[in-house]
């Protein structure tokens, strides 16, 4: 672990992976909501990092970086049962390519991508959009050649080792499998996204 | 008849948007702070009016804002520095301005500067989102830019009127570049020497396509030690981004990750400064280690 300047407000966690940033930001959280992070603004997880923002009216850098290195780093992950379940219908434009990438057919790929345990390693690219990482899929995906100019709402993807979905119309990358009217973010709710770093999802076909 | 106090807003220049202290705490839900890019101002013009500094205020891109008071309402201009007329008198910026019902309030272009904040006694009292008022450009989120025809709620404060009139306001013109502060770190290892002196010496120019997410600075390219990718990262407030096109400073808007390194990190009062710089205008940065890690 690796504690890096990030100016005076924030400090950049680095990890060797993204399993271990992922320890660490259930370790940052729980230590937040103990109390035993006072200052501590907003947590933000990356591919293989955290971000702490702090008020530095209220403590110094010094003294977060202390408390950091002595995280708990082996709190369990959420139980898969717990999770988020998002439907799917699975008639993605590029269901039958992305299925013969990973060496399934369409049918085997829909049987493993509702029954993996899925859990958000990271948000970014949009309000709401949540990087999907599954301790069985290690298989990298490639993007799309050329991105889309334009990629439905509610739209399913796969992209490197990770699935996601579109929570607005916006241009994109991602390999299309299908696609959920599950709402990913909501301005008019609290939390306004669905799906929060560390949460457990699991899809199922709509049916 | 309602009773509150209210601006109808008659003219908007290139853009104005309500802004105050933003949403922070979302940013691992993709929701960036947002807020006003020039805090200081936003907080002095507050300050001037009796307001709590979180208040919402209106952010005006070079003048251009005229608005009409429906009832008397005590203003305040701060920022970039512009002539304040009420009808067909000329008040000075970072002083109270009393203004009557039925009276215009226009903003002149600025003779320095780009950003102005109104406030008004009580705030600018539009609905809020996710506990704040400040328009996010970047999601999409708050109030929508002000229209013609807008009618805007003043909130209403039981305390007593502030005792000061003015605040002491820098007109100097400007000379020479601006002088913006930045911390190295997360990620100044992935430079070459070169390219870490060149950011320190090199004088920078403001890019045409600087916004509310980060001001471009053109400039010498800055050359990477580490050239792989890299994975995507939260990135602070201030961050100096730099992409293939050239460095951009991160203002209040900017996205929450980020796949280009952070070579620095400007703290909140050279963000101000920033913010009131305009394109083509110069600027050099002063580059110090992080007093986490001396150098």
């Amino acid at each position: 672990m690796r504690i890096l300047p990030a100016g005076e407000a924030a400090l950049l966690v680095e990890l060797a992976d993204l399993d271990a940033a992922m320890a660490l930001h259930r370790g940052v959280l729980r230590w937040r909501d103990e109390g035993r992070l006072p200052g501590v603004v907003q947590v933000v997880p990356g591919a293989r990092t955290v971000l702490v923002d702090v008020d530095p009216s209220r403590t110094s850098l010094g003294a977060v970086a202390d408390a950091l290195a002595d995280v708990p780093l082996d709190l369990p992950p959420p139980p898969a049962d717990s999770g988020v379940v998002v439907e799917v219908v699975y008639d993605g434009a590029d269901l039958a390519e992305t299925s013969s990438l990973l060496g399934l057919d369409r049918d085997g790929f829909v049987a493993w991508h509702t029954g993996l345990t899925w859990t958000v390693g990271f948000t970014g690219f949009a309000p709401g959009f949540a990087y999907l990482v599954s301790d069985d899929h290690r298989t990298p995906v490639p993007r799309l050649e050329s991105p889309r100019a334009s990629v439905p709402a509610g739209s399913v993807g796969l992209a490197d080792t990770f699935t996601g979905i579109y929570p607005r119309s916006s241009p994109g990358g991602w390999r299309l499998v299908g696609r959920t009217d599950h709402v990913l973010f909501d301005p008019d709710v609290d939390p306004p996204a669905a799906l929060r770093p560390g949460d457990a999802v699991r899809f199922v076909e709509a049916r | 008849m309602s009773t509150r106090a209210a601006l109808r807003v008659v003219a908007t220049g290139p853009r104005v948007l309500v802004q105050d202290h933003g949403r922070a705490g979302l940013a691992a839900q993709g929701v960036t702070t947002s807020g006003a890019v020039d805090r200081g101002s936003h907080d002095l013009a507050n300050r001037l009016v009796g307001n709590d500094p979180t208040a919402a205020t209106l952010e005006a891109v070079l003048g251009g804002l005229e608005v009409t008071a429906q009832k008397a309402v005590l203003l305040a201009v701060t920022g970039a520095d512009v002539d304040v007329r009420v009808d067909d008198v000329v008040h000075p910026t970072g002083a109270l301005v009393r203004v009557g019902a039925g009276q215009v309030v226009r903003l002149g272009p600025p003779h320095r500067g780009l950003r102005s904040y109104v406030a008004v006694r009580g705030g600018v009292d539009v609905p809020s989102v996710l506990g704040s008022r400040a328009c996010d450009t970047l999601a999409g989120i708050g109030p929508a830019p002000l229209a013609v025809g807008d009618v805007l709620p003043v909130g209403d404060l039981g305390r007593a009127e502030p005792a000061v009139e003015a605040a002491p306001v820098d007109r100097r013109p400007l000379i020479g570049p601006a002088v913006v502060p930045v911390v190295l770190g997360p990620r100044d290892d992935w430079f070459t020497p070169v390219a870490l002196h060149r950011l320190a010496t090199a004088t920078w120019t403001v890019g045409a396509e600087s916004d509310r997410v980060g001001v471009r600075l053109r400039g010498p390219s800055l050359d990477r030690a580490v050239t792989h990718e890299l994975p995507s990262e939260g990135m602070p407030l201030g961050a100096v981004q730099v992409t293939p096109t050239g460095p951009i400073v991160f203002l209040d808007d900017h996205p929450v990750t980020g796949g280009y390194p952070v070579v620095g990190v400007v703290p909140r009062a050279g963000l101000d400064l920033l913010a009131q710089r305009r394109a083509g205008e110069e600027v050099r940065l002063h580059v110090r280690p992080s007093t986490l890690r001396p150098a």
